[in-house]
């Protein structure tokens, strides 16, 4: 299932041109661009690990792409995402957020519905890959498996 | 939906002609040129080179316009020179040059120094010089007394690291960014003789000589002229009998040298007016007579 998070994610996947212009719009705005990465792509987790401290004072998206493709080589088959942060007072918020890896394969997600009191049911999502110990999520041999089908 | 067969193809590229003053025309290299002349003083070397790097942009474009081989060019500059000889000022400039001739995307300096690059414990200073690399990323990295980066007295010194990542960057990232190192002539050979990768990767070694003393004249005029002073007859005698008697002096440091002498010579100038009639003109506001540089301590010996 082709995780839909983030702007452009309805779109084919960004090419490394496309990202770098991005950024540079990021820029141009004076927003804070920062890049990170995580094997929990749950809808509701919205932080995510850090890769490196949000970047300020850069004038050009060359150095942004340097820490993406350093973040892509650490961490080969994960989802990572760029961030744009904007300080100005009365935002001072994250204004343009968009995935630039994703993992070869993406299992999706479940519906879980708990039983409660009376007749209530509560539902919640479930990352299949979530199964799997953190770290472990999307290893190119176990990103396919169903739950419960351990070895 | 006609496709032109490839005889018309092969006519069209090799009879294909580059008007060179209109590509020049277009990338506006002429007016930097023309306000590097206006603004600084002498350097004729300095500037005959700026003008070698921007004819060779230009024909690089004018190449890659025909289809020829178009190579990045090599851009990182070494500059050398004694104090005060105006390395600073063509570096920032540079940067605006090379922006406008379209070499570097954003045409921003970052001038930076050892202190911004090394860090003070193991594992700090690769950080740290990413960083600045990062920021100076689409513009010109100026380090000013570079070879403060290299301590051959202490083989666990920090600056080695730096000096690695820099170089590393300098060869791979050729395209992003422009690096310029600065510093005295004397200390900058041993700091290359030490470091042969630095040398080999820096194309442009440029010499700036030091001014002599009509030089010295015209950027002390040039500079009263930019704050709106300017020197009386008088004072202009003075001046020369000023910048010739600073010269022998030790610690001269060329064009720096005027400028304080110039800040020196407000001062007194203002304690003057201060101290003189209630009134002052416009004109005396903004003329420097002789007694106020003949006050300086340069006349004492």
């Amino acid at each position: 299932m082709h995780v839909t998070q983030g702007t452009f994610s309805f779109l084919p996947d960004l090419t490394d041109r496309q990202i770098s212009d991005q950024i540079e719009y990021c820029l141009r705005q004076e927003w804070a661009v920062s890049v990170e990465f995580t094997d929990d792509v749950h809808p509701r987790n919205t932080y995510w690990e850090m890769w490196g401290i949000p970047m300020f004072d850069l004038r050009d998206a060359a150095g942004v792409m340097a820490e993406v493709r350093a973040c892509r080589e650490a961490n080969p088959n994960v989802y990572v995402r760029v961030t744009a942060f904007d300080s100005t007072r009365g935002w001072e918020t994250v204004r343009l957020s968009f995935l630039v890896q994703r993992p070869a394969n993406e299992p999706g997600f479940r519906l879980d519905r708990l039983e409660a009191e009376g007749r209530t049911i509560r539902y919640s999502v479930h990352p299949y890959a979530a199964d799997q110990p953190a770290g472990r999520r999307y290893k190119p041999e176990q990103a396919n498996t169903a739950p419960g089908d351990r070895r | 939906m006609s496709v032109p067969g490839p005889a018309a193809s092969f006519e069209a590229a090799s009879s294909e002609v580059v008007d060179l003053r209109a590509l020049q025309a277009d990338t506006d290299i002429g007016s930097p040129i023309a306000e590097l002349d206006r603004d600084l003083v002498g350097l004729a070397p300095v500037k005959q080179r700026i003008r070698e790097i921007a004819a060779f942009l230009l024909v690089a474009r004018a190449r890659e316009r025909v289809g020829l081989a178009a190579g990045p060019p090599t851009l990182h500059m070494a500059f050398t020179g004694n104090p005060g000889t105006g390395k600073t000022t063509v570096a920032l400039r540079m940067a605006g040059i090379l922006h406008r001739l379209g070499y570097v995307r954003k045409g921003h300096l970052v001038s930076v120094t050892r202190d911004d690059l090394v860090g003070q414990y193991i594992g700090h200073t690769a950080p740290k010089t990413k960083e600045i690399l990062k920021r100076a990323m689409g513009g010109v990295l100026f380090i000013d007394e570079a070879y403060y980066l290299h301590r051959p007295e202490n083989e666990k010194d920090y600056g080695q690291e730096a000096i690695e990542i820099l170089l590393q960057v300098m060869e791979n990232q050729r395209e992003d960014l422009v690096v310029i190192l600065a510093g005295y002539r004397e200390r900058m050979a041993s700091f290359f003789a030490s470091n042969p990768g630095f040398r080999s990767r820096i194309a442009h070694h440029i010499d700036f000589p030091d001014y002599d003393a009509s030089e010295l004249l015209s950027i002390a005029e040039l500079l009263a002229a930019q704050s709106e002073y300017r020197l009386s007859p008088a004072a202009r005698e003075v001046m020369i009998d000023y910048i010739t008697r600073r010269q022998q002096q030790p610690n001269f440091s060329n064009a720096r040298s005027i400028r304080n002498a110039l800040d020196r010579a407000r001062l007194r100038q203002a304690m003057r007016l201060c101290a003189g009639n209630a009134v002052a003109t416009r004109e005396a506001l903004q003329t420097i007579e002789a007694e106020d540089i003949r006050a300086s301590r340069v006349f004492a010996t």
